[in-house]
């Protein structure tokens, strides 16, 4: 689901992969390609600097699909409905597809999947932040289905257009079903809202908590971001953070409006000469903070995923032993 | 006159046994998202929950619509007691670790195989369609769950000894699919389904063979009994309500 703006920091010790020889002719011809709006594809040449940074991007953009399973599997098994309940698990389950693909789409890059969820494991991988935010209600489900995958689509739609082709093809199929779970997720606040007081209760309150995490996702400010530039440059990115940001607040304040909820920023308001909604200063300590680890959930989703690593390494064993034993009767009986 | 009016509460208690067995193993797998041995896994997992609780919604709407007392398949699956729920107990055990839950998983997509496939020619025409919906999704779990044990079978030492562990501990249980039933004679008189008793041998030719090329032993039958099925549930039940009861009973009446 989420990717965040790739301007995150990738702390030393990234997964490797190959070194590409660094060839004058090729990156003219690569040049020529991304100025033609063309795609680049695994067996192209491509800069070092190039596959590195989507080697970071996609592999940020798989962590989070997968971390992203756990805040809302928190509420898989307390769903207040059947239909609700089935939702949520197909829901979590597209988002460990995505993973799927998106690991696929970073090891054409020539890095393995093991190696970069290691990279995630011990710490030296981030993914998107919004995620070391807790699921205390079950509107929170459906907050993340508007406003947190909301977020993800405006920042991923560009990226169906990125100049590397499998991550692009990836990202359409991606954004097709992040679509979808957004009106699931609407959908589920709008029937609240028609619900009780408490019902109402639980979704501003829910709101009030997810509003300005949802809107960090789309990254520092512009003058602040680190490798927005040069990924402009590559076509890995199409839009900056804050006219994205913008283009998010403008299409979500009227959807607020529908709901009837209030959405937490005392500044924000429509700005005839500007055409767009003005909103408050963000706290960019906090975000910063959730980034650099000190989040409520950060030790805690991490904790979370390598219980699963590590509990199932006797599975993984097994299933290879298998195959090797296969492997080697059907030798013999050959 | 329509198929609600003739409704048995044999008939009805068959159809919401099914309901539920689908209801509490499809809650009990959701429990794995996330946290499976490998990203493939958490999505077979996550899948199957969603099938069985799919089939929970069918047969529970059905059994509602039996029963003719306007309970929808939200008011079955979260406001009943304890006693009300039919589920065979071997559903509500924990996962415990991914052996047991494959393991489970096979003993009891075996069972739904045949139940289903009997139930093409059911009296109860909206039953015989579920079950030929389901039928495909059974048939899937159990392939699935069937590689599974022949991987930690066949696999190392370690993966074998567990296998082995979760099978000796869930065998017992699975007496209960096939402990005699008044209601299901006549269910089975009425040629709404079969007798949940008399699947036993074709249940047993199905697993054992998968058990033997997992190098399992198979255990013996001992006087081990347990009675969910007649809604005398283990110590895990409630605990399993709790979670899944807890919005419905907060508040009541609220839509979702």
């Amino acid at each position: 689901m989420y990717t965040q703006a790739l301007d995150i920091p990738q702390p030393k010790g990234e997964p490797k992969g190959p070194r590409v020889v660094e060839n004058a002719d090729y990156q003219a011809e690569f040049d020529a390609k991304i100025d033609a709006g063309g795609f680049i594809e695994a067996k192209d040449w491509m800069p070092e600097a190039y596959r590195k940074t989507l080697v970071r991007q996609i592999s940020q953009h798989a962590h989070s699909e997968i971390v992203g399973m756990l805040p809302e599997g928190n509420w898989i098994t307390r769903a207040p409905s059947l239909k609700r309940k089935a939702i949520l698990l197909a829901k979590v389950q597209d988002e460990g597809g995505h993973g799927l693909y998106l690991y696929a789409a970073a090891e054409t890059l020539g890095v393995s999947r093991d190696e970069l969820y290691e990279a995630l494991l011990d710490g030296r991988a981030k993914y998107s932040s919004i995620f070391n935010y807790p699921t205390l209600t079950w509107a929170d489900i459906g907050v993340i289905g508007w406003l947190v995958d909301g977020a993800a689509i405006m920042n991923q739609i560009p990226l169906c257009k990125c100049s590397y082709g499998p991550y692009s093809r990836a990202m359409v199929r991606i954004c097709k079903e992040e679509s979808f779970h957004q009106r699931q997720g609407y959908d589920l606040l709008l029937q609240m809202m028609k619900g009780t007081p408490e019902q109402r209760e639980m979704v501003q309150d829910a709101v009030n908590r997810w509003w300005w995490p949802s809107i960090m996702m789309f990254g520092p400010h512009d003058k602040d971001s680190q490798h927005s530039e040069t990924s402009m440059r590559w076509g890995i990115k199409r839009i900056s953070n804050d006219d994205l940001r913008q283009k998010f607040v403008d299409a979500t304040v009227k959807q607020a409006e529908v709901l009837g909820i209030t959405l937490p920023d005392p500044d924000l308001k429509w700005n005839e000469a500007r055409g767009h909604y003005d909103f408050g200063a963000i706290d960019w300590e906090e975000f910063w903070s959730t980034v650099n680890g000190h989040g409520q959930c950060n030790v805690d989703r991490i904790a979370a995923r390598r219980k699963a690593w590590e509990e199932g390494a006797w599975v993984r064993e097994a299933a290879l032993e298998h195959a090797r034993k296969q492997a080697a009767r059907e030798k013999v009986a050959a | 006159m329509t198929q609600q009016n003739i409704a048995t509460p044999e008939h009805i208690e068959y159809v919401l046994r099914m309901g539920d067995n689908a209801l509490i193993l499809g809650q009990r797998l959701s429990e794995w998202c996330g946290h499976a041995p490998v990203l493939e896994e958490d999505m077979a997992l996550a899948n199957t929950a969603l099938d069985l609780i799919g089939q929970a919604r069918l047969l529970l709407t059905h059994a509602g619509k039996l029963e003719g007392q306007g309970r929808d398949e939200d008011q079955l699956a979260f406001l009943r007691v304890e006693r009300d729920y039919r589920n065979v107990t071997l559903t509500e055990l924990p996962n415990e670790d991914f052996g047991r839950t494959v393991v489970r998983n096979f003993l009891f997509a075996a069972f739904q195989v045949l139940l289903y496939q009997r139930l093409a020619t059911s009296s109860d025409a909206e039953l015989a369609a579920i079950a030929a919906k389901s039928l495909k999704e059974a048939r899937y779990h159990l392939s699935h769950a069937g590689e599974w044990v022949i991987r930690l079978g066949d696999g190392t030492e370690l993966s074998h000894a567990r296998a082995q562990a979760a099978l000796d501990y869930l065998w017992p249980y699975t007496a209960e699919f096939f402990a005699a039933n008044p209601a299901d004679d006549a269910v089975a008189a009425a040629g709404i389904g079969p007798a949940w008793a008399s699947l036993e041998p074709e249940w047993e030719a199905l697993v054992v063979p998968v058990l033997n090329e997992a190098t399992l032993t198979v255990p013996a039958r001992t006087p081990f009994r347990t009675y969910g099925k007649f809604g005398r549930h283990s110590e895990h039940m409630g605990h399993l309500l709790a979670t899944m009861q807890y919005m419905q009973r907060t508040y009541p009446g609220a839509q979702w």
